[in-house]
């Protein structure tokens, strides 16, 4: 019972917050409903007759169109960020295995590999209901969008056919191939997956910032409209994002069966595999600011309207909303390489440093969820002189949150040396004189960062968005060159004790599942905003969309709507993890068997 | 800041720190966490002028709540220790008193804030007023269509090109400004004129760096030619007062105008982006 009593906790949370998001999506559905009814009724009074040609829209009952294409699309694209996102780093720890002659990184890549099949015949069938979704649904768009990509669905297909059979051959063939060529397995895998979402990065990037068409929308190049402003930026930014995405799914996957694990040493393996999940998705995820940056500025660069839909529109509060989010998954990640560090003998020379790292976390946490202007009563408004407040204000824009966000990527950065330091003593003859110079390139760099910052305010516009790129290439030379030195300062260091594995606390466990979970919530945010901004148009500015779902549903509608395909989400995520450990469940043995109470069967079989 | 506040706040934090350093005081981990809580909800609540709105204090110290949590459990003995120090303090006999004062004293705390916020008067309900709202592709000015996206300030090339000439809209706006918008926008245009403390909202300060240094000048062409009435829905819950001048100004009376705005706060309009 005692054992038990967090996990009871925990699915009471769980269950209170699901009661409380079906409660809000309730409340707000009746609202929508009756909207979107009465616009039903408006459109069907002046309809032409259903002749099945020149249909525009058709209802699907009850959610309406609008709510099934975005849940079908949203679980779609979650299943395949996690099927693109394992192989890539599967392959890379079956490459470490390799080379390193370690079977344990084999084991595990393979444990990651296990995961896929399930997944991916979840997002090929998620995708097939999307297709037939928007197709019946949405007829008159499909149209337009199958002219303009005409040739693009066959290499889709085609690529999808290939991604198949690598897939399966690369995990029916573990260990029936030479190395070699195994790897080269998974490394094919990885391009074919990588072209299928670039192909379809082409599609919905197109509907947010068309090109390649004339100004009422006919075909000029095919080309053009795939290589439309936004789509490397989307391309680069799902890459990174799934590897993240795909970590921290990984991770809750071996905090899962850690928590259920029996033996110290299935202990120990899912300590590990946990660790390794998180390691690959907090790497994956330092980037991530940096090129949702690039994105956002390339939407602005297409079109102002659209930044500043984004930015200081309506949207805007979700970006309030994903500020808080990524605070807390910083604060995640350090805390689960804090409790984490109580079972690394000597790490306790540390802990001193918590205290500091927390502090700083707490405090960009805070600069970088401040919003720009204020939700506040018109008495307080009147105090302030405006929604903005004098002090305040100035941590609302943009010099703040870089600065913000580049000291919480060195915090980070700095909780994991400490981390691998902990049972480590160098015995490098100039050990003091590296450390030293390791100090001095973070104090330099972090002193930059901060100057570069303020100086933001004393800028024009053009000037003060050029300082990210010193700023984002600081950090990145404090962390390359402080590793680089790291190798040659703990090269045959003294060890001060072990890493026991195993023992890590059930409460870093359950900050693997916040983490899945809040990247997950994320990305179903970002993604109602990316396809939001476009407003009551299919395809920016050409198509308009005519249906009765034409508005921009409420803030809290449409957080509701995000946590429930969250929630539908992890469900089906349940069932894969179900699904993948029943390969090494016990063989199925005859009812009478297990009434033999002694074990008599048990011990004369073996 | 308010610096009485802040410098007690201070004062009582190192008084605390001091008396437990010579072990006079002895305090847990958990009475750290509290005094720490406290001392920051006191700070932000009383140590900035004008003061924080309450959302935004409520926001901070869930920041703060969640943080001091994680500190509490990184560490299983500082864990430990505050459970222990929770359980002895509801089963030993030595804390009935103070715990039946926690008893009564938590209910009637929840009850005072139920009859507080019972008996406020009523206010309308809290705004999440947009300040810069997306503007339309392109607007009607006096018959001629302007594209907001794509056109320029005319006059702008002339300050590299002819500044002469350019001098002469620079004076052109300033004129304007001042027989126009100083009443509002006040005489170093900090948004605070003669007028401005009759509006909700107040009008624009042109001197924060938040508000023309980070747009077009087509954008602002179109906030002055059709002012608060021609705001869309969501920079509402009601129009800024803000005059729509399309009804008193020539199309080169607004752009002079906007370009002394820039000249006079020493800022420079976003650069429209290039497109590749
Ligand atoms: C009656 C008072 C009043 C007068 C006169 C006035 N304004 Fe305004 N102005 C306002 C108010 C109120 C706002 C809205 C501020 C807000 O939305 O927070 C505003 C907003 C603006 C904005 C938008 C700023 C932004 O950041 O979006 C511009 C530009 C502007 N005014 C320029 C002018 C110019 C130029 C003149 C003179 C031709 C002028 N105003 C005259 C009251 C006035």
């Amino acid at each position: 019972m005692k054992k038990k009593l967090p996990f009871y906790l925990i699915a009471t949370v769980v269950v209170v917050l699901m009661l409380i998001a079906l409660n809000h999506l309730w409340t707000n559905w009746d609202a929508a409903r009756e909207l979107s009814n009465a616009l039903a009724e408006k459109d069907a009074a002046g309809a032409p007759m259903d002749d099945g040609g020149t249909l525009e829209y058709r209802e699907f009952p009850v959610i309406g169109s609008r709510v099934l294409v975005w849940m079908i699309a949203e679980l779609h694209l979650m299943f395949a960020a996690f099927v693109l996102a394992v192989p890539m780093f599967a392959v890379i720890i079956e490459f470490i295995g390799y080379y390193t002659g370690d079977k344990r990184y084999d084991d595990l890549a393979y444990e990651f590999t296990k995961l896929l099949s399930t997944s991916f015949s979840f997002t090929a069938t998620l995708g097939a209901m999307l297709t037939f979704a928007l197709i019946i649904l949405y007829p008159r768009l499909m149209g337009y969008l199958v002219n303009i990509f005409s040739w693009t669905f066959l290499p889709y297909v085609l690529l999808f056919f290939a991604e198949a059979g690598f897939l399966y051959s690369y995990y029916y063939g573990w260990g029936k191939f030479s190395p070699k060529v195994h790897l080269a397995l998974g490394i094919g895998l990885n391009i074919v997956g990588t072209g299928i979402m670039f192909i379809a990065n082409a599609w919905l990037t197109f509907m947010n910032s068309p090109a390649g068409v004339t100004e009422t929308g006919a075909l000029i190049s095919t080309w053009d409209a795939i290589n439309n402003f936004t789509w490397m930026p989307i391309n680069i930014h799902r890459l990174i994002a799934n590897v993240a995405f795909g970590g921290s799914i990984a991770a809750a996957y071996g905090a899962f069966k850690f928590l259920g694990a029996k033996t110290d040493e299935e202990r120990a393996h899912y300590d590990w595999m946990g660790y390794i999940g998180n390691f690959i998705a907090i790497i994956a995820f330092l980037p991530l600011p940096f090129a949702g940056y690039w994105l956002g500025k390339e939407i602005y660069a297409y079109s102002q309207t659209l930044g500043i839909v984004m930015m200081g529109g309506t949207f805007s509060w979700l970006f309030i909303i994903q500020a808080v989010l990524i605070g807390n998954l910083f604060l995640g990640a350090n805390y689960y390489l804090w409790v984490s560090m109580e079972r690394i003998e000597g790490a306790e020379r540390y802990r001193k440093a918590i205290k500091w790292l927390l502090a700083s976390i707490t405090i960009c946490f805070i600069v970088w969820a401040t919003p720009h202007s204020l939700v506040a009563s018109i008495e307080e408004a009147r105090k302030m002189g405006g929604a903005h407040h004098p002090i305040l204000g100035v941590l609302g824009v943009m010099s703040a949150k870089n600065t913000a966000v580049n000291v919480l990527i060195l915090t980070t950065y700095l909780s994991f040396l400490l981390y691998r330091r902990g049972n480590k003593e160098a015995t490098h003859p100039r050990a003091s004189l590296l450390k030293n110079i390791q100090f001095g390139i973070f104090s330099v760099v972090t002193i930059f960062v901060i100057v570069l910052g303020v100086a933001g305010y004393f800028v024009d516009a053009t000037t003060r968005i050029g300082f990210s790129v010193p700023q984002v290439l600081s950090v990145l030379f404090a962390m390359i060159s402080i590793a680089a030195i790291d190798v040659f300062l703990f090269r045959n260091a003294k060890s001060k004790g072990e890493i026991k594995w195993g023992q890590i606390k059930a409460r870093a466990q359950y900050a693997l599942f916040f983490l899945a979970i809040t990247f997950t919530w994320l990305m179903g945010l970002m993604g109602y905003v990316r396809a939001g901004l476009r407003q009551h148009y299919h395809v920016y500015g050409i198509m308009e969309d005519t249906s009765a779902h034409a508005f921009t549903p409420t803030l809290g509608f449409a957080a509701g709507v995000v946590s429930v395909t969250v929630l539908i989400f992890f469900a089906l995520i349940a069932i894969v993890f179900w699904l993948s450990s029943l390969s090494t469940k016990k063989k199925w043995e005859p009812k009478d068997a297990s009434d033999d109470v002694y074990g008599l069967a048990e011990e004369a079989r073996s | 800041m308010n610096i009485v506040p802040v410098a007690i706040i201070v004062l009582v934090m190192v008084a605390f720190s001091q008396l437990s350093k010579r072990n006079i005081l002895r305090l847990n981990v958990v009475a750290w966490m509290v005094i720490w809580w406290l001392a920051i909800y006191f700070a932000l609540s009383y140590g900035i002028n004008p003061p924080l709105p309450a959302s935004i204090i409520g926001m901070f110290m869930f920041i703060v709540s969640l943080a001091l949590a994680a500190y509490l459990t990184t560490s299983t003995d500082d864990m430990e220790a505050a459970k222990s120090a929770f359980v002895n303090f509801i089963i030993n006999p030595r804390y009935a008193l103070p715990l039946i004062l926690v008893m009564i004293g938590l209910p009637v705390v929840s009850a005072y804030n139920v009859y507080s916020d019972m008996t406020q008067p009523p206010q309308p309900p809290l705004s999440t007023r947009t300040i810069h709202p997306p503007p339309p592709p392109s607007i009607t000015f006096k018959g001629k269509t302007i594209d907001l996206i794509e056109d320029e300030n005319p006059y702008r090339a002339l300050k590299t090109d002819n500044p002469a000439e350019f001098a002469k809209h620079v004076e052109n706006g300033r004129r304007v400004y001042f027989q126009n918008c100083v009443y509002c926008h006040g005489d170093n245009m900090a948004g605070r004129g003669i007028f401005a403390h009759g509006f909700d909202p107040i009008p624009a300060n042109f001197r924060d760096p938040t508000t023309i240094a980070m747009l077009q000048e087509t954008y602002l062409f179109w906030r002055i030619a059709k002012g608060g009435p021609g705001l869309p829905a969501e920079a509402t819950p009601w129009l800024s007062a803000m005059p729509a001048w399309e009804k008193f100004l020539s199309e080169e009376e607004i752009w002079d105008v906007i370009i002394f705005m820039y000249e006079f706060t020493n800022q420079e309009p976003r650069a429209k982006e290039e497109l590749h």
